[in-house]
């Protein structure tokens, strides 16, 4: 005890004065003015009007050279008023949700054998697996997603196999569907979905798991029970990274989308790049975020659990 | 001692016991995880080797053999369009990277080394939430403040520095959440060692720490550097028209369809890939290699 307040005074003394703002200021200041100030802009441009030919295409809410900033401000709601009267927006919210949830529950359901198999190797040979997991994410995301073109094109691999092996007569419609775009974020993200699965999978204490078996606990029982429970840090880290990351997905369905997929990432794409409706983009981007927020403070909090348990 | 020998030859049994009925658990799941692994590697790896074997495709038809050919590699290796993206994409991974580093550097330092300050639960928000946002929202949102920006003040104008410092942005949190994780598990006592013997918390740094964390630095440049080598859409939405990168290029390329000049482009991009990992975790087996023997002889010398 004594020992450990000896070593905090200490800490403290470590760094001071000066040097302590000087090693904050450089992250702290570049952080604040380009990825907090920009979330204000969002929040301001989307309570914008959208006018055509200016630049930049919106109106602002205070004008600047006035005297009584009061009178000037105003606050346009028709954005949101918009978003929220087409059902076509509501529509690709709940579709970007519901593809980004489903493509979630394929990664788990895929990575998690993979993890445990990874986990459950020699430890010679972990790190080289590991890094066979991670290596396809090293490469192109794009030309992973430019791989999958090739294959579920009508006259594309799959297609031909199945015609080759007589399974199918006519080539089947399989790029430009919702298939093709569960199949790509699943490809996509699964590394993502695999190395929190793993860290939390090697660290799981066998004892009990043992202890389990030879109170008579069945295997299905005891992996549902006593396995899977020691690993829920890693399934919620993991499932994150796949979901959020998915919901505001652009590539993918892009590529391998139909028409119809109208996720929310593309469509804000569309808003900013083809209608040059930045106002409406922004108000798209707010709400999007709006919906994040809590799959990203459970993140957070698994993040956090773990860093006091790894501190311990 | 009698009841000695007893209890141990039940003790054995119990062993015996317990691995006869463990094997044919074991040699089922050691089934088990081949299948797992060897489905997983090769939904993996499948389509990339689709890729590789139709390089070297004659036919422009890209899914039908025809023959083999390299000239699409000649092909890649002329198009100016092309060789001018690369250039403009290895510039900025190379110099995103390396401010990332400093940036993702400082933050972990921040993080880990000191306690607690004004603002701490904001800053370890600002530093790691790119990491996690999509990347549309930071796009937009970058975009906006440059265009905010270059009314007010009249800079930056769209183009390679905005395209900078948007991966810098997004790549600091990467190296941070590396080198943070490896600061964590540094052993403490040596730099208080050093700050006992006087040593200034900047001379500590610079000699203790800095070498000690140098590998997470590397591999934190490293993931920066291919972070920023592979976004697209960030880019799109902050680059101007002077300033395509690869997968800029490759993304108006790949829109119109297939093109078997692409899938040259992922065979060397997955060829440069493969080298350096490999070469990469020569190096670490190596060292790990060298550490465990220097650690015997260690113990030899004690004996």
């Amino acid at each position: 005890m004594q020992n450990k307040t000896y070593k905090i005074n200490r800490r403290q003394k470590k760094l001071s004065g000066w040097h302590k703002y000087a090693v904050i200021a450089l992250p702290y200041l570049w952080m604040s003015l380009f990825f907090f100030v920009p979330f204000l802009i969002i929040l301001k441009i989307s309570f914008a009007e959208s006018i055509d030919d200016s630049v930049p295409p919106y109106t602002s809410l205070i004008s600047f050279n006035s005297e009584d900033l009061k009178l000037n401000f105003s606050a346009y709601l028709g954005n949101y008023a918009a978003i929220f009267d087409d059902s076509t927006y509501l529509y690709s919210y709940l579709k970007s949700i519901k593809i980004a949830f489903i493509s979630t529950l394929l990664c788990l359901l895929i990575g998690y054998p993979m993890a445990w198999a990874i986990a459950s190797s020699k430890s010679s040979l972990r790190n080289a697996l590991l890094m066979l997991v991670i290596m396809p994410s090293w490469t192109s995301f794009l030309i992973r997603i430019y791989a999958w073109m090739g294959i579920l094109k009508p006259e594309g691999y799959l297609n031909s196999l199945l015609q080759w092996l007589n399974i199918i007569d006519e080539p089947l419609q399989l790029l430009h569907t919702d298939l093709a775009v569960y199949i790509g974020i699943v490809y996509a993200y699964l590394p993502f979905m695999i190395l929190p699965l793993y860290t939390a999978i090697v660290r799981v204490d066998y004892t009990i798991i043992e202890a389990g078996y030879d109170l008579g606990c069945r295997p299905a029982k005891c992996f549902f029970k006593l396995f899977v429970p020691q690993t829920y840090s890693g399934i919620i880290a993991g499932s994150m990274l796949v979901f959020i990351p998915a919901v505001g997905e652009y590539i993918i369905p892009e590529l391998l989308g139909g028409p119809g997929a109208n996720l929310i990432g593309r469509t804000i794409w569309d808003e900013y790049f083809m209608t040059r409706d930045w106002p409406l983009a922004a108000a798209l981007a707010t709400i999007m975020l709006l919906i994040l927020v809590v799959p990203i403070v459970l993140f957070y909090k698994t993040q956090r659990k773990e860093i006091t348990q790894g501190a311990k | 001692m009698a009841e000695d020998v007893k209890e141990n030859n039940a003790a054995q049994a119990a062993t015996i016991v317990r691995t006869v009925r463990k094997n044919p658990r074991c040699t089922r799941s050691s089934i088990l995880k081949f299948i797992f692994l060897s489905f997983g590697f090769m939904f993996l790896y499948l389509p990339i080797a689709t890729l590789i074997v139709f390089s070297f495709n004659e036919s422009k038809l890209v899914t039908i053999w025809s023959g083999f050919s390299v000239k699409w590699y000649f092909e890649l290796l002329s198009d100016r369009q092309m060789i001018d993206a690369v250039l403009n994409s290895l510039i900025i991974a190379f110099s995103s990277a390396s401010m990332s580093v400093i940036i993702g550097t400082l933050a972990a330092i921040v993080l880990v080394k000191i306690g607690r300050f004004k603002g701490e639960s904001m800053f370890a928000l600002f530093i790691t939430a790119p990491m996690v946002l999509p990347d549309v929202i930071i796009g937009l949102s970058m975009l906006l403040l440059f265009v905010a920006m270059s009314n007010i003040i009249g800079w930056p104008e769209k183009g390679m520095v905005t395209i900078w410092i948007s991966m810098v942005t997004l790549t600091s949190a990467y190296v941070t959440v590396v080198v943070r994780s490896r600061m964590r598990e540094l052993d403490t006592s040596i730099e208080e060692a050093a700050l006992d013997l006087g040593a200034g918390p900047i001379k500590t740094f610079f000699t203790i720490i800095l070498p000690s964390i140098m590998p997470a630095i590397v591999s934190g440049w490293l993931l920066a550097f291919t972070l920023s080598m592979d976004d697209l859409v960030i880019t799109q939405f902050v680059a101007g028209p002077n300033s395509s990168t690869l997968p800029v290029l490759v993304f108006s390329k790949v829109r119109r369809g297939l093109n078997p000049e692409i899938n040259a482009l992922a065979t060397i991009i997955v060829f440069i890939v493969s080298v350096c990992t490999f070469v990469y975790w020569l190096s670490r087996v190596r060292a790990d290699r060298r550490r465990k023997r220097d650690m015997r002889l260690a113990l030899n010398r004690k004996d």
